[in-house]
Formats: structure tokens, sequence, C-alpha cells
């Protein structure tokens, strides 16, 4: 019997309390991660290392939010990070060639998204499991962004543009807002308009989802740009942030966008989680992450400890739910 | 338990013109578009820098046959390699440094059978996990920096010559052989088959699946430790980044291969044949002065051609 039947064929549930319940511990668990590192160090608790985690956590959010999307609908999307990077790589010849951010910004965020079209038609029309068909889109984009930078670095951008990643307005970084208008978009789409309902159905039973007239593969198309679309709004933000761009800029971004979602809730098996959720998750990686930082353990720690967060996310996350069941 | 064995038996027959088409197809293109690719010296080179991939592809090939996948054997192998360079640099040892890869690697692949068959995490979410840690781990061991002053003994081994035969095609020759043995000619061999086809079969044989599948993991993390010893010989020295990617290619040869994602069947020589046209299509972009970032580019595109190939099959 495969999880997906196994989902449809168990006892309805209430989401509501379950969702709850989940949600209070993660709450509790940020609490608990920042009670520890506020004594551990002094300096974690400074309005600088707060706003440094907050501008940290957007960009995560950024890439994870499309994420989570792809996930709800049990696939998964793991060439995100290799996204960023070509995008980025576009955007910034674009800006340094015609001289136009908003031109740049608007390449950047089309090439993320054709990309996930591309990987909407992969998973689609021609059928090849989602893992797999974006793992090899992985390689693809890491091999074109390669080739077409040729080692070189782009950097060096204009003024006004770089401040969308490293300006604040009323002492709050720019990304911050950024990511409470995706955050209030992200939940709206999924929790308050048909379509966002038609993925949780899509995701927890694709086969009663075609059955009641949902046009799945729409629906998946869009899912997959949309977390293209994202990865490409994520480059924007690391191009302006960074104030370069280089080819291998995305290859430790995919892990932890991986890590947010799972953290945050979502059951890779579709169906359950919010944008919300990946949003907590994003905050408890960077937390982690940045305590590691302040407490000066080498950043050579960091792929052991997000690799063995996501074995440990998805594990509770199955525990947990097998015994609601 | 007979009957689960043949039903997933694969027919040959059928597969044969896929993967050698492909393989064919690009030694004909590359035997007239690229310079020297048909001279014995550089198709003896293709075999030779092909035997790492093969020391992956094969077992990949039977976890690929459990429904399962492992992205985590580059990074393992990466980290074996070093564990090899770190060891036999101290203690002058060939055999130490690779016991030391192998241990690590076989460490690795129980981890991860563990983490499929007992708490049922999807694989490729478990490996992509232990990945993480492997990458981890080599950047830790090494602190960043390759581990140069290999003894000559982990050297010789990618250079020397058996019967006029190198040394590294010979271990991929004895290791295709043990796995064919393996695959087919034992009961863990049907075992296997029956993992990918049938797991209730085993249960009612009164088998473990858990243990199968977790063997059939430690068996992949040994051979990214083998595997190791190789990397470490061919570069020279140990690098925190050796082999990364290549499980990719090891997933490219065996989809090529003919193997299905699918339906849990395997075909251990198509893998070889996929393992060789990887191998090609590699050293003809290099030979036409392409750079390796269009070499990865294009398996890319060759997996997720094969994938769709394997999905038409299938519904047919």
């Amino acid at each position: 019997m495969t999880d997906i039947t196994k989902e449809a064929l168990s006892p309805p549930r209430s989401f509501l309390s379950q969702d709850a319940i989940q949600l209070f511990y993660r709450l509790l668990a940020v609490f608990l991660i920042c009670a520890v590192l506020a004594v551990l160090n002094d300096s974690f608790l400074s309005l600088g290392n707060i706003l440094n985690v907050l501008r940290q956590a957007s960009l995560t959010f950024f890439i994870a939010s499309g994420l989570t999307l792809v996930v709800l609908t049990a696939g998964l999307d793991l060439s995100v990070g290799a996204n960023v990077a070509l995008s980025a790589c576009v955007a910034g010849t674009v800006i340094h060639t015609t001289g136009s951010p908003a031109l740049g910004i608007l390449t950047g965020l089309a090439c993320g998204g054709i990309v996930g079209l591309l990987n909407g038609i992969m998973v689609t029309a021609l059928r090849i499991p989602s893992f797999i068909a974006t793992y090899g889109m992985l390689w693809v984009l890491n091999g074109l962004t390669y080739w077409y930078m040729a080692g070189e670095t782009l950097h060096g951008f204009p003024a006004g543009f770089r401040q969308i990643g490293s300006g604040y307005l009323f002492g709050l970084p720019i990304p911050v807002y950024l990511l409470l208008v995706f955050l209030g978009i992200g939940t709206l789409f999924a929790q308050r308009t048909i379509w966002g309902q038609e993925i949780y159905a899509i995701g927890a039973n694709p086969v009663a989802a075609r059955l009641s007239g949902i046009p799945v593969t729409r629906r998946l198309l869009l899912v997959y740009a949309v977390s293209g679309t994202m990865a490409g709004l994520a480059s924007i933000i690391f191009l302006s942030r960074l104030n370069s761009a280089e080819a291998d800029i995305g290859e430790s971004l995919t892990l932890p966008a991986i890590a947010a979602v799972l953290i945050g809730g979502t059951s890779l098996f579709g169906g359950v989680g919010t944008v919300f959720g990946t949003f907590i998750g994003a905050l408890i990686l960077t937390l982690v992450l940045n305590g590691m930082n302040l407490l000066a353990v080498s950043a050579n720690w960091q792929p052991l400890v997000t690799g063995i967060i996501v074995i440990l996310a998805v594990w509770l996350d199955m525990k947990t739910r097998r015994r609601a069941q | 338990m007979r009957e689960a064995a043949v039903v997933s038996q694969p027919n040959p027959l059928q597969r044969i013109p896929g993967v050698a088409i492909v393989l064919g197809v690009l030694i004909v293109l590359f035997g007239a578009i690229a310079p020297g690719f048909l001279s014995a010296a550089n198709l003896s080179n293709v075999l030779v820098q092909s035997t790492i991939l093969t020391m992956l592809a094969l077992p990949m090939t039977l976890i690929i046959m459990t429904e399962g996948l492992d992205l985590s054997m580059g990074a393992v192998l990466t980290l074996t390699s070093l564990c090899v360079a770190i060891v036999s640099l101290a203690t002058q040892s060939m055999l130490l440094g690779l016991g030391a890869g192998v241990l690590v690697g076989a460490a690795f692949g129980i981890v991860n059978g563990w983490l499929v068959a007992i708490t049922g995490i999807p694989p490729f979410v478990a490996t992509l996990g232990t990945l993480g840690m492997a990458q981890g781990l080599s950047l830790i061991v090494s602190d960043g920096q390759s581990v140069v002053g290999i003894p000559h003994s982990v050297r010789d081994i990618y250079s020397a010559t058996l019967l006029g035969i190198p040394v590294p095609v010979v271990i991929a020759l004895v290791t295709y052989a043990a796995f064919h043995g393996l695959l087919y000619h034992t009961r863990f061999g049907s075992y296997v088959f029956a993992l990918g086809g049938n797991r209730e079969a085993l249960r009612y044989a009164g088998l473990s699946p858990n243990k199968l599948l977790i063997a059939v993991y430690a068996i992949g993390g040994t051979m990214a430790g083998i595997a190791g010893l190789l990397m470490t010989a061919r570069m020279n020295s140990g690098h925190p980044t050796a082999g990364l990617g290549l499980e990719f290619d090891a997933i490219a040869a065996v989809a090529v291969g003919g193997t299905s994602f699918e339906r849990g069947n395997g075909w251990l020589l198509g893998t070889l044949l996929g393992v060789l046209s990887v191998g090609v299509l590699r050293n003809g972009l290099n030979l036409i002065s392409l750079p390796s970032s269009v070499q990865v580019a294009s398996v890319g595109v060759l997996v997720i051609v094969a994938l769709f190939l394997d999905g038409l099959r299938s519904r047919s």
C-alpha cells in the first residue's frame, strides 16, 4: 500500500486542533532556542543580531515558501538552489548591459519562473517523479550557469538596486517587509482561495482530486512555476545583498530551504502543512545556524547540522502524525 | 517467492536496443566529430575513467531496484576518499587507508538503510540528509583543505597494470562479476528482486525485508568506500569536493541502462553500458573542447530523456 492510499483511507481527523498543537510545539522551540542562546551569548539579544537573523530567515523563507506549495502536492523541487544561481547571474548580466534594475528584476523573476514551469512540464506531461526530474534540472542548471559565467564574477550594481537587499526602512531591513508581504500573500493564497484549497486536495489524494473535477495538471504547473518564481525573487535579494553574482551561490541553499519546509510541519506525503509553518521553520533553522556562528563554531559544521535537522524533522513529523492517527 | 522473482526478471532482449543504441550513437557521433576519440589510448582512457562510476552505479542499481535512491553516494565517496588519504598518510599503509574508507562508507550505508527501512523516511529525503552530513564531515575532517603527500602504494593502484590491463579496470571487472553473481545466482539476489516487486512475499517466507534493505544500502556505502581508494589514487590527494555530484552520474547510468524507477526491475549489464555511455559522453565533449559544465548539463538532459522513455515503456 502506498502512503497516498494510507492517507486517503485513514479516518478523517480534525486538522485545526492537530495543526494548532504542531504550531505550539514549534513556537515553543523558537522560544527555547532563543532562551538558550541568550544565556550562552550576550550579543544574541542585540538589535543588530536580531535584525540579522530576520534578514537571513527571510532569504531562506522566499525559497522555502514556493517550495512549500510543491511539497503540499506531495512533490519536491530540488532545483531551487541552482535556479537561484542561474537567475541571479542572468539578472545581473541584464542590469550590467542595460543599466536598468527594473528590467533585471523582471528577467530574474521570469528566468526563475520559466525554470519552474519546465519542472512542472517534466512532472505532469512527461510524468517523471518530481524528485528525480528536479534533481536532473539541478545539474542542467548548474552546468548552464558555470558555462555562462565561465569563472567570472559580476559585481557592482546601482545603489538604488542594492537597497532591496541591504537597505532599511523605519529601522527594519527591507527584506523583512518583503517577508511579511509574501507570508501574507502565501497564507491567503493557500488557505483562503479555491486554487489553494485545490492544491491541498491534490496532495491529499490526487485521484480523488482528478475525479472531483480539479484541473490537476494546470494546478501542478502553477505550483512549480510559483516555486521557480520565488527562487527568482530570492536571486534578486541575493544579488542586491551581496552586490555580486557567481555561479556557485546556489549550492548551499537547497538543503536549508527543504529543512525549513519540513521543520515547519509540511508533510512530505502531501496535503498537510502551512506557509506560516514554513516561516517558523526558516526562523528555527536560522536561529540554530546563527547560534552556532555566535558560539564560534566553524561554518564547516553547517551542512552536517542541517542534514541532521532534515532527518530529525521528517522523523518527528512522521512519529507525531502516526500517533495522532 | 520464486514466482515473485520470475515476475520481476527483466527481459534483456527488450532492453538491449535502448542503451546499446545510446552507446552506439555516442561512439559513432564522437568518432566522427572528435579528433582522436577512436584511438586506443583514448578508449583505454574512457575505460579507466569509468571505473569509479562503475563502483557506484552497480550498487545504485540494487538500491533503485528496491524502489529506493541514494543521493548521498557522491558525498560519502568524498568522505571515504578523505579517510583513505588521511589514514594512509598517517600510517603509510594502503590497506589501513582502504579499511578506514570501507568502514566509514559501510557505516553511512547502514545509517541510510536504517533510516529508509526502520523509520520509513522516503529514501530521497533520508539520503539528502545524510548527503549534508557526509559533506559536513568532509569539510570538518579536512578543514576545507586538500590532503596531499599520499604514499606511493595508494597512488600506484591507479596507474599500475595487470597483464597489460589497467588495475582500476581489473577491479571494476571483478566487481561487476561479483555483483552479477550476487544478483542472479544467489538467494540474496532474488530477495533483492522481491524487495522491489513483492515485499509481502518476503514476509510470508519468514524473512525480514528491513534487514535486507539495510544490507542493500550497506553494500552501497561499502562500495563508495572502495571507490574512495580509487578516487584518492586518481587525484593523488584527498579533496573535500572530489566526489561532488558523482551520485548523479551513477543515477544517470542506471536510468540509461534501463533499470526502472517504478517497477523495481534491474539489469546490471545495462547499468555497465550506461556507465560507458556517460563516460563516452563526458570524454567526447571534453575532446571537442566543451567545458565540464556542459558535460554536467548534458548528463542532466540524458537522465531526463531516459526517465521519460522509461515512463513511456512502463505505460505501454
